[in-house]
């Protein structure tokens, strides 16, 4: 059955097609956007409203084992924060680490149709999969963490490069991930092997595995751009968090030289100051880095005041946070493949190094000038919830707004930013690029984030508001894949949505090579490990280029 | 014995947490029956060998009497539907997927659910809520432990492969020599047949590990312990002082606990003093814990709760959103305390391991039952399943005790249904009634509950 | 005269293997209604293997059979989980979910020397 629908008279912002706020009718059948509808269409008259694609989130936290272990840890943020059921849909729980159906459902909510995880083992790809199974409405998929996977290293070590690029590829097919993500490449075996130490320079030879992380990072953004993903490597630097890690994540933008990678959170990565001092701001030399250099893309990983979630596979900075207040703290090892730390936090006003971070991440907006390449993010949860977006949206968009908030925090913070000077204000169409276009494109994801013909319907309309944080916090509607999954604020129906993944091609030779690792070092069997078609449920392969 | 023998590699044993993925069953394919299974430890063969088919078995039973499955699930729906506080309990013994059907229909019934979970190591999730974990997959264990300590826990009976496949004896990359590589220690009250396999066996007195815990905790710090220390532990202080210096020198250390930190007095406390030491240790090296977990997939089901609700166990709908608190939503509580008017039990024999009033309120009132068989609970329930096992007659997914996930291969087909085709239908069943109940007769539920409200105001 | 000793139910092999039979199976029943106690004890209560006990406390009672264990210290038995320790654990769960379940006093006495007949 065919269900035409017309979304009439509304102000629409379609970057990708150079459509800036035009009067303009869609046409969806079938789940598409079609330039003229075969049958008589349901009309929703829209005048005066805003129309603009789904929200695309490129990096969050919201499922797999990580995720789940950080709700089990916090029944005391759940609590205050319920989700009920309605007719049609699921209850749940909320605070900053919601439940499945919560997730989908505050996504929706909030207008956005697409979000990506950001980090997964390959051995819980198949919780993972299980949990985004169970988080409705939206598109999601998945990045697989690949960066101290013992295998690979011991390739690099040997210097057995095409065979690095077939494992990396058979690994992708094998979890049915997205793309590869890098945390903390080379920190792992330290941390794990040598008493909780870190590895502390890009440069730093790993006695272990002899290649530093620097080696790490090329060897992937060769292989991922050879294998022709979507979306290139996924970077979190080595030495978040720490004073003067602007010069790492200088050094690792220029290992990729002009080929692409993303970099993840860059906001965490931009201190200037020295180890073990306070942080001062690198803004500017990482935003003019990021504007000459047009093959790199980014997420800013803004940091909003109040409760937080650290979850990380970069266990020793959960163990150095953990330090500060030496509450509850996890710590979990993947074999062979990972770590993973998660502390609760809070972002505080009057903490200086809180209010830095904040300072930062609204300058590296501020002094981008490409806002297809920087990515609106709070790396959910870690600097706050994505339910802090819309806030975030207006703290962009409305400068009085953001002069107010600026006197509320740590001034000495600020004054060491140059935040007072930028008096920048995103418009909606830089917004619509920063929320949609942007990261679609930077995905990879051709039918999403733009209204042309042939894209998916996933539509967000808003009411035109003044105050830019309870416009983008209360869609009107949202469609989803044409489904108008809610109508007048109110969810109408429930969807399940689609999940994305990959398949590069590769020889198979390589599972030669791989199998016996795994029956020495592994403590599941090799038959056992890859995640099998039975998981996909509704699900879309995204085509690979190979270069 | 027919001749038609399958072999079915990689296949997985769901008896105990270890959920060891290395079997190679043969299967008389006629007969239904493995007739063998290479790799499995005692519990397993038993499991393997026992787990037949008794083709006679009706699917169904009402009341004691053979039913069509279509009558039973029309009755289970039925009962769920009519009840104030339906109850769902067990889980740990089916398929992911089949525990995320059993949520569905707390949710929708505005029932409570819970899992063996809360007799387990229950108060275990609850230590961890309060101080966190420093944690590993099993395999770690295998590749880089050269300090393994089990507490009140037995695995060469429970547990019989955990010594072998992953902890004690296990090569790694950086154990190659196993054992040798090794330092084990047992504690527990009384000397199990496990502590042969430790270099070290403490005894430490009944209802004392939370102070030798913490006793530990204090000497790491450098803190000196009163002398009495030892008339309450049982424990000397060089004894103590010993396993600190063990601890802190290692390079990589493992705490494995068992049930005998979670059911003795102390339960959570016991459970996080423990975790607390793996943590402060983590100030001198690398130290991690991890409970053994016992049936199957119980570590699935905190999994799925926790990923569908917020909570690992003893969650409560009626409010139209889970709600979390034990003591209250747990089931020996709902049961002991009567507040449960129907219960739906799967792969769970509470009627045979429940205190008395548990037990005794639990045949007073319908019990929807699913098991793969006979058991004391499907014996007093008013409607009863059999159903598949799961790992022999059913694929779908099981948590290792370290979160592994583990897709299970059928081994052979049985003539009764899985849990989670039986708890999908009643799920749809129960939503049918829901909605119909609500569409009718919506204004009189809310002023019945109106009504409830105000009655139970004091 | 009974006498007071700490029961401690756990897991045991066969209790694992007995329980894949059936818990309705006799091979189950008799491995889960059997309490083991250390020689000395049993020398020093007059107990001998196969003897009838009754275990009791405020909350029931259970009658088990008694046989010699090792590894365990004065004034403790071990008996594998089921039915039997079932009948003695309380119901209250201190808010916690879990009822104390190994850790349990009990009144001690000999019923009857003589074994059932199965």
């Amino acid at each position: 059955m065919t269900d035409c629908i017309q979304l009439a008279g509304g102000r629409v912002y379609d970057p990708g097609n150079g459509i800036n706020g035009q009067v303009k009718d869609l046409f969806i059948e079938n789940g598409i956007i079609v330039k003229s509808p075969s049958a008589t269409p349901r009309r929703y008259a829209l005048d005066g409203m805003v129309v603009m694609p789904g929200g695309v989130d490129i990096h969050c936290h919201i499922a797999g084992p990580k995720v789940n272990l950080a709700r089990k840890l916090q029944p005391e943020d759940h609590r205050h924060d319920p989700h009920p059921a309605t007719a049609c849909t699921r209850s749940g729980s909320g605070g900053t680490v919601p439940s499945t159906f919560a997730t989908g459902y505050r996504y929706a909510a909030l207008g956005y149709t697409t979000a990506m995880e950001a980090a997964v083992t390959p051995i819980g790809a198949r919780h993972t999969i299980e949990e985004l199974h169970d988080t409705p409405v939206i598109d999601k998929g998945f990045y697989v963490l690949l960066g101290n996977n013992i295998f690979l290293q011991q390739l690099l070590r040997e210097k057995r490069t095409e065979e690095f690029k077939q494992a990396v590829a058979w690994w992708i097919n094998a979890t049915k991930a997205y793309t590869t993500k890098l945390v903390n490449p080379g920190g792992d075996e330290p941390w794990k092997g040598k008493k909780n130490a870190n590895v502390t320079h890009i440069d730093e030879q790993s006695d272990v595995f002899e290649i530093t992380p620097r080696q790490i990072i090329e060897a992937f953004i060769d292989s991922v751009n050879a294998l022709g993903l979507p979306h290139p490597p996924h970077i979190h630097c080595n030495n978040l968090g720490h004073s003067g890690n602007v010069t790492t994540t200088l050094e690792t933008m220029k290992t990729a030289a002009d080929r692409r990678v993303h970099l993840a959170h860059i906001q965490f990565h931009s201190y200037a100051g020295e180890l073990g001092k306070n942080p001062k701001s690198a803004a500017r030399e990482i935003a003019e880095y990021v504007n000459a250099h047009p093959n790199i893309t980014c997420d800013v990983g803004q940091v909003m005041f109040g409760k937080s979630t650290i979850m990380t596979a970069d266990a020793p900075l959960a163990y150095m946070l953990r330090g500060f207040k030496k509450g509850k703290w996890v710590n979990a090892d993947t074999e062979c493949e990972s770590g993973c730390g998660i502390v609760p936090f809070n972002y505080q006003e009057h903490v200086y190094v809180h209010a830095l971070q904040w300072a930062i991440g609204l300058e590296l907006f501020l002094l981008s000038n490409d806002p297809w390449r920087i990515v609106l993010s709070t790396d959910h949860p870690n600097g706050g919830s994505f339910m802090s977006y819309p806030k975030l949206i207006r703290l962009l968009m409305d400068s009085a707004f953001r002069a107010e908030e600026i006197k509320r925090v740590n001034q000495k913070a600020i004054n060491q930013t140059m935040l007072n000077e930028l008096d920048r204000e995103y418009t909606l169409n830089e917004i619509a690029i920063i929320t949609r276009a942007g990261p679609a494109r930077a995905l990879g994801l051709n039918n999403k984030g733009h209204l042309a013909a042939g894209a998916d319907a996933d539509i967000t309309v808003y009411d035109d508001m003044e105050d830019k944080e309870a416009m983008f916090n209360a869609p009107r509607y949202v469609f989803k894949a044409g489904i108008p999954v809610i109508e007048d604020h109110e969810f109408r129906q429930d969807h399940s949505g689609k999940f994305l993944h990959v398949e590069p091609g590769y020889d198979d030779g390589i599972v030669r090579q791989v199998r016996p690792f795994f029956e020495n070092y592994y403590s599941i069997e090799f038959d056992n490990y890859a995640v099998n078609d039975s998981y996909l449920h509704d699900h879309q392969i995204i085509a690979t280029v190979p270069g | 014995m027919s001749a038609n023998i399958n072999v079915i590699k990689n296949a997985t044993c769901t008896f105990c947490g270890c959920v060891c993925d290395d079997m190679i069953l043969s299967v008389d394919e006629e007969a239904k029956r493995i007739i063998k299974s290479k790799n499995a430890c005692v519990l397993g063969r038993a499991w393997f060998a026992e787990h037949t088919i008794d083709e006679a078995a009706p699917a169904a039973l009402i009341d004691g009497q053979p039913a069509s499955l279509d009558e039973a699930i029309e009755q289970a729906a039925q009962t769920l539907a009519r009840a104030r506080f339906p109850i769902i309990y067990g889980l740990s013994d089916t398929t992911c997927e089949a525990q995320r059907q059993a949520v569905a229909i707390a949710d929708i019934s505005r029932g409570n659910i819970d899992t063996t979970t809360s007799v387990c190591h229950g108060p275990s999730g609850l230590a961890f809520q309060g101080v966190g974990e420093s944690t590993m997959t099993l395999g770690e264990v295998k590749n880089r432990a050269d300090l393994v300590i089990y507490w009140g826990g037995n695995p060469a009976e429970s547990h019989p492969r955990h010594f072998g496949r992953y902890a004690v004896t296990a090569k790694g990359m950086f154990t190659p020599k196993g054992k040798k590589d090794r330092t084990v220690v047992v504690v527990d009250v009384r000397k199990t047949p496990s502590a042969p396999a430790a270099n070290h066996f403490v005894q430490v007195k009944p209802g004392k590990d939370f102070e030798l815990l913490w006793a530990l905790r204090a000497l790491l710090k450098g803190r000196s312990l009163a002398e009495n220390i030892e008339a309450i532990t049982g424990v000397s202080q060089q004894v103590m002082q010993m396993l600190v210096e063990m601890m802190r020198n290692c390079r990589y250390g493992v705490l494995f606990f068992g049930m005998g930190l979670t059911m003795t007095r102390g339960r959570h406390f016991n459970s996080g003093a423990l975790l607390a030491l793996a943590t402060d240790l983590n100030e001198y090296t690398h130290f991690v814990a991890k409970p053994v977990r016992g049936h199957g997939n119980v570590t699935g089901a905190d999994n799925v709760l926790s990923w569908q609700t917020g909570y690992p166990f003893g969650v409560n709908f009626s409010r139209g959103f889970p709600r979390f608190n034990p003591g209250e939503f747990t089931t020996v509580d709902v049961l002991a305390k009567q507040d449960a008017d129907a219960a739906l039990i799967i792969a769970s024999d509470p009627a045979a391991n429940f205190p008395r009033a548990a037990i005794d309120h639990l045949s007073n009132i319908p019990v929807i039952c699913l098991d793969t068989k006979e058991t004391l609970t499907s014996r007093l329930a008013h409607v009863a399943f059999r159903t598949a096992t799961y790992g022999i007659n059913t694929t779908g997914t099981v948590y290792r005790m370290d979160d592994v996930p583990i897709t299970l291969r059928k081994v052979y087909d049985s003539p009764f249904p899985t849990d989670e085709e039986i708890l999908t239908a009643i799920k749809q069943r129960v939503q049918e009634l829901v909605q119909a109940r609500s569409e009718s007769s919506h204004i009189v539920r809310r002023a019945d509950a109106d009504e409830q409200m105000t009655a139970a105001m004091p | 005269m009974p006498t007071n000793m700490l029961l401690v139910p756990g897991r045991s092999k066969q209790q694992g293997t007995t329980l894949n039979k059936g818990k309705l199976k006799a091979d189950y029943q008799q491995v889960t209604s059997t309490v083991e106690m250390s020689q000395e004890d049993m020398q020093h209560l007059g107990f001998s293997e196969g003897d009838r006990l009754r275990l009791s406390n405020a909350i029931g009672e259970a009658i088990v059979t008694c046989t010699a264990g090792t590894g365990l210290p004065a004034g403790m038995l071990f008996i594998p989980y089921g039915p039997q320790s079932s009948q003695l654990m309380e119901s209250d769960t201190a808010g916690s979910g879990m009822p104390l379940s190994k850790h349990l006093a009990v009144d001690v006495e000999k019923i009857s020397s003589i074994q059932p007949v199965t």
